[in-house]
Parts: structure tokens; C-alpha cells; sequence
């Protein structure tokens, strides 16, 4: 973390173990999706995001109880808190709030943080103040058009402070991405706008924080995690109904006893 | 109005560099001169609405304060989502500016003309809702209020107007009345116009009436209708927007919250969809949002004993 230190080392078996504790506890979904972004946050939270200056932004908001428990393991939250998740009066829904600390900005709709992003970056460029801006989003969410408008835009202003963490792991809400709206080449598609474009195993923390160093003058980065939905347990992964499900007794054992 | 905004804008962005202008792609010979006093904080984002709220959002969570430019209808509804998830969501000082509320872009069509802009941006909460009357309310709206904290939509026409009787007041949550009599015209600003050629023609004819401009429609100026209308017998509004959402769904609900028993008539748009086009003043005429309209709403009432 540029010019800060982190007390506790983000695990991303924790994070894991949390998410499917606070599913289970809370009888709620979207596992799959919060599972497939684990590595991605605890790579992000584990020294590329300066607090002090950065900005990051959960465009993918149905997953923000990875979020959540990331917040958890670095004592941005109390585990008190966290342990409302889903409850009656909290400030921790299924998607993130930012009256919460720790949250710039409240998502749920899908395509808004690109151009959310865009914008903070912009205005850093304005202003002439430090810091870069991540946009963590899911590969679903390039069915939106208002992606494609961010990502012309950022790239013909040559933002080369915002980059876009695609969470790409080929499943959306009611079947595979491949089926509903097949975009074979991303990489090649945000090349041509002008953006720096890197691949990198999603699980793999060190692949992604190299990855997220790896920028270009002049241009966005876009990094495509290559991520397999459900990460971590068996029964789940690369299962589309693991978005919407939450764990019964017999699912929640097995799910800690594979992560371990 | 269009020009009065620039240049009170550039003005304003003289001395404030919070301020920046974004325009999806519209503005011919109307932002030129902002795009040339301050080139670093004017963008044409293209046309793209939706990126344009969101990126707003973004760059006022920064600390600045952006104006996002388009026709009323556009600026309006395309990117509603996201002004209300981004702007009104986290009570943010963004600007929408529509230009052309109403029929001022008639043969455009009815893709051009924003007749629900005032209903939309009312139900959103925390949103500051300013339809200056003239050029002197866009300047002084602008200089007033520019920096509020929360969202705002301002409705300006597109053709410059000037209303000596409001000697450039605006008030935020107020109205500005003028004259007096036992009838009430609320007018929303663009049809302030209308409302004071009829009051003269009205007065002529021993129909007296007082004016009340409602520049300010969020916050809404209620204890001004209140005051107003305890006094009357009878309050016609006028907007050129659907009667549903707008200033006489304002007023009505006004009336009711504080149950007042003077009878209302409310003017606006009622065409059917599948009208034909026309002018801005043929349109006008055809819902009766003109003066011989108003006037004639205004001698159905008075003949009614109250």
C-alpha cells in the first residue's frame, strides 16, 4: 500500500470462510458472485488501494458482502457490524452502501461504476490531486451500453488514473455470458478505445497485483481476471444457480470443510 | 435564456473553479464562449446522457461542481438512473440543465418536447427544482444558488425573455407575486409571459387577478401558497407540462395537505399522443396554454360564485 501499512494480512481463506458464515447465517445468495471476486479484493486491499488517496468502486454491488467481510478482516468494520448483514435496520444490504465507511459509492444497478470511475478520475485530473481509481465490475455488466459510453469516454481522455477490474467468470443471472451476449475478444474491443488491456489468472493475488501495476501513460487500464464463479467450493463453482441460492446445513459444512 | 446561463456561468466559473460544464454534444452557438474562457473545465462527452450523470456524480464526490447541458427531454430522461442512483442517492451537487422545457422546440417533434421533466425530478427527494421566468431569474437563480449542495434541475427556455414586473427576483422556496385581485394565476416561469398579458387584459375587462410566478418548484414555495390562496376564491395554474406531476399537481396537493377549500383549475398539456406537430405557439394555443386560453379559464371561474 503506497506510503501506508496494512495491520492485518488480508487471507483469502478468511474472506472466503466469511462470506459463506454470513450467507449462511443471513439466508441470503449471490455466493457465487462474492466468491469469484475474493482474490480480486484481498489483491487490491493488500497494498495497491492507498485509503488516503484512492478511490475504489463495486460496480458489481450484488457482491458486496465480500466486500463487507474484506472491510471485516482489515478492522474497517466491526465484526458486530458485519454480523448484521441482511438483518432489519442495518446499513449492510446485499448491495453496498456509502453512508457505510469504507464505501464511495452506493451500487445495485449494473453499469454505473465505469462512468462513476470516469468521473472521479476526471476530476482528480482537474484538480490536480493524486491517487487512482479501481472499478471492480463483472463481465455481465458489458451488456450495458453505459459501460461501452464510459469506455470510450475514458479512453479518449486518456485516463490513465482509472482502471477497470473485469470479473470475468462466464456466468451471469439466468445462464453463461457466452449465451446471452458473446463478446469473444473484450480485450481486443478496449484496446481499440484506447485502453491498456491485461490478463491474469483472478485467483492468482500476486498475477493481479502485477497486473495492476502494469500501467501504460496515456491510457486506462482495463485487467481481465479470468475468475470461475463459486471459487473455493466445489459444488458451486461454475454453477449459475449459486448466484441466487443461499446454503442449507449439510452445503454449509461441506463449503467450510473445502476452504478450509 | 440559453445565453443569459452561459454568460452568467462563465462568470460565475471566473471566480469558483469547482465549476465545470458537460454537454452531451448540444449547444451550437450557445457554450462556445464557456469552451473558450475556461477550455479545461468545459467537455462535450458526446451523446452519451447516462455517462454524463454518472461521470457528474463522480466529479462532484470530488468536490467539483458540474453543470450537465441537453434539450429538457434528454437531459432529463436519458440518464435518469443514474442521476438518481448517483446525484440524488448521495446528495451531490450536480446541475441538470434542460433547455426547452415545454413545446420551445415545437416542430421538433414530440421526441423534443419535455412535458413530464417537472414530474420526474419531483419525486426524486432532495432535488432543488428552479423554471426561471426570465433572463434576470437565470442570472440571479445561478448566482444565488449555484453552489447548494444537493442536485438541481434547472428548466430554461431557449429564447431570451425579460419580465420588468419581477425586476430579476428569485427567492429559493418562494413565490414571486404580482398584483393582487380574487383570483390567483400560478404560472411555472416559462408561462409568465402568458400569465401577465392576461392579468392586463384581464383587469381591462374588471377581472382582477394576482400573478404568482412559481420559479422555485423544489423546494416547493409553500407557505407563499398558502398566504396566496387563504385570499382567494379561485387559484388556475399553468404549465407547459402535463397536468399530472407538475406545478398544479403542486398546488393541488397544497390545497389538500392544509385543507383549503378554494376551487382550482389546472392548465397544461393534454394533447393524446399521436397529435400532430407544429409551433411552439400553435402547440400552446391548441391546449389552451396561451392568452386567450388562461383568459378564458380565468372568466369560467370568476363567473362562478365562490
Amino acid at each position: 500500500m503506497a506510503g501506508t501499512t496494512t495491520a492485518q494480512v488480508l487471507s483469502s481463506v478468511r474472506v472466503r470462510r466469511l462470506i459463506i458464515e454470513q450467507s449462511k447465517r443471513a439466508h441470503v445468495g449471490h455466493i457465487g458472485s462474492a466468491l469469484s471476486i475474493a482474490d480480486i479484493l484481498v489483491a487490491l486491499f493488500s497494498g495497491t488501494v492507498d485509503p488516503e488517496v484512492d478511490v475504489f468502486i463495486l460496480s458489481k454491488g450484488h457482491a458486496a458482502l465480500a466486500q463487507y467481510c474484506v472491510l471485516a478482516e482489515l478492522g474497517l468494520m466491526t465484526h458486530q457490524t458485519l454480523d448484521t448483514y441482511c438483518g432489519d435496520d442495518t446499513q449492510l444490504g446485499v448491495h453496498p452502501d456509502h453512508t457505510l465507511t469504507g464505501i464511495t459509492f452506493s451500487t445495485g444497478s449494473l453499469g454505473h461504476g465505469p462512468s462513476l470511475g470516469a468521473g472521479v478520475a476526471l476530476a482528480k485530473r482537474i484538480a490536480g490531486k493524486p491517487g487512482r481509481v479501481f472499478v471492480l465490475m463483472s463481465d455481465a455488466e458489458l451488456n450495458e451500453g453505459s459501460v461501452w459510453e464510459a469506455v470510450m469516454f475514458a479512453g479518449h481522455h486518456k485516463l490513465d488514473n482509472l482502471t477497470v477490474i473485469l470479473d470475468n467468470n462466464g456466468q451471469q443471472a439466468l445462464a453463461p455470458t457466452a449465451e446471452v451476449i458473446n463478446l469473444s475478444a473484450i480485450d481486443e474491443l478496449v484496446a481499440r478505445f484506447g485502453w491498456a488491456c491485461r490478463r491474469v489468472d483472478g485467483h492468482n493475488v500476486d498475477a493481479l497485483t502485477a497486473a495492476f501495476d502494469a500501467r501504460a501513460p496515456g491510457r486506462p487500464l482495463f485487467v481481465i481476471a479470468d475468475t470461475v464463479a463459486g471459487k473455493g467450493v466445489s459444488f458451486m463453482e461454475r454453477q449459475v444457480k449459486w448466484h441466487y441460492l443461499p446454503v442449507d446445513d449439510a452445503q454449509f459444512a461441506q463449503a467450510l470443510g473445502e476452504i478450509g | 435564456m440559453r445565453k443569459q446561463f452561459v454568460s452568467t456561468l462563465i462568470d460565475i466559473a471566473d471566480h469558483d473553479d469547482r465549476v465545470v460544464l458537460l454537454t452531451a454534444d448540444l449547444g451550437f452557438m450557445v457554450l462556445e464562449p464557456f469552451a473558450e474562457h475556461h477550455p479545461d473545465r468545459f467537455f462535450n462527452v458526446g451523446v452519451a446522457e447516462a455517462n454524463m450523470m454518472s461521470l457528474a456524480a463522480g466529479m462532484a464526490h470530488e468536490g467539483l461542481i458540474p453543470f450537465c447541458y441537453s434539450i429538457a427531454t434528454f437531459a432529463s430522461m436519458r440518464g435518469y438512473e443514474q442521476y438518481r442512483n448517483g446525484a440524488v442517492l448521495h446528495q451531490l451537487p450536480v446541475r441538470i440543465v434542460g433547455i426547452g422545457g415545454g413545446f420551445a422546440y415545437g416542430t421538433a417533434g414530440p421526441t423534443h418536447h419535455a412535458l413530464e421533466d417537472i414530474a420526474l425530478m419531483r419525486v426524486q427527494p432532495g432535488v432543488g427544482i428552479v423554471a426561471p421566468a426570465d433572463d434576470g431569474q437565470v442570472d440571479r437563480a445561478l448566482r444565488d444558488h449555484y453552489a447548494r449542495p444537493q442536485p438541481m434541475y434547472l428548466r430554461l427556455a431557449k429564447e431570451t425573455a425579460s419580465h420588468p414586473e419581477l425586476a430579476g427576483r428569485f427567492r429559493w422556496g418562494r413565490l414571486e407575486v404580482i398584483g393582487d385581485g380574487d383570483i390567483a394565476i400560478v404560472a411555472i416561469g416559462s408561462m409568465t409571459g402568458v400569465a401577465l398579458e392576461a392579468r392586463r387584459r384581464l383587469h381591462a375587462e374588471g377581472i382582477q387577478t394576482a400573478v404568482a410566478v412559481a420559479a422555485s418548484i423544489a423546494p416547493a414555495p409553500t407557505e407563499d401558497l398558502v398566504a396566496l390562496l387563504s385570499s382567494k376564491n379561485a387559484c388556475i395554474t399553468i404549465e407547459d407540462h402535463r397536468p399530472v406531476g407538475g406545478l398544479g399537481s403542486l398546488v393541488a396537493e397544497t390545497i389538500a395537505d392544509h385543507g383549503m377549500g378554494v376551487r382550482l383549475v389546472r392548465c397544461g398539456v393534454t394533447d393524446p399522443t399521436g397529435e400532430t406537430t407544429g409551433s411552439e405557439v400553435f402547440l400552446r394555443r391548441r391546449n389552451g396554454l396561451d392568452v386567450d386560453g388562461l383568459m378564458a379559464a380565468v372568466r369560467r371561474v370568476a363567473l362562478v360564485p365562490a
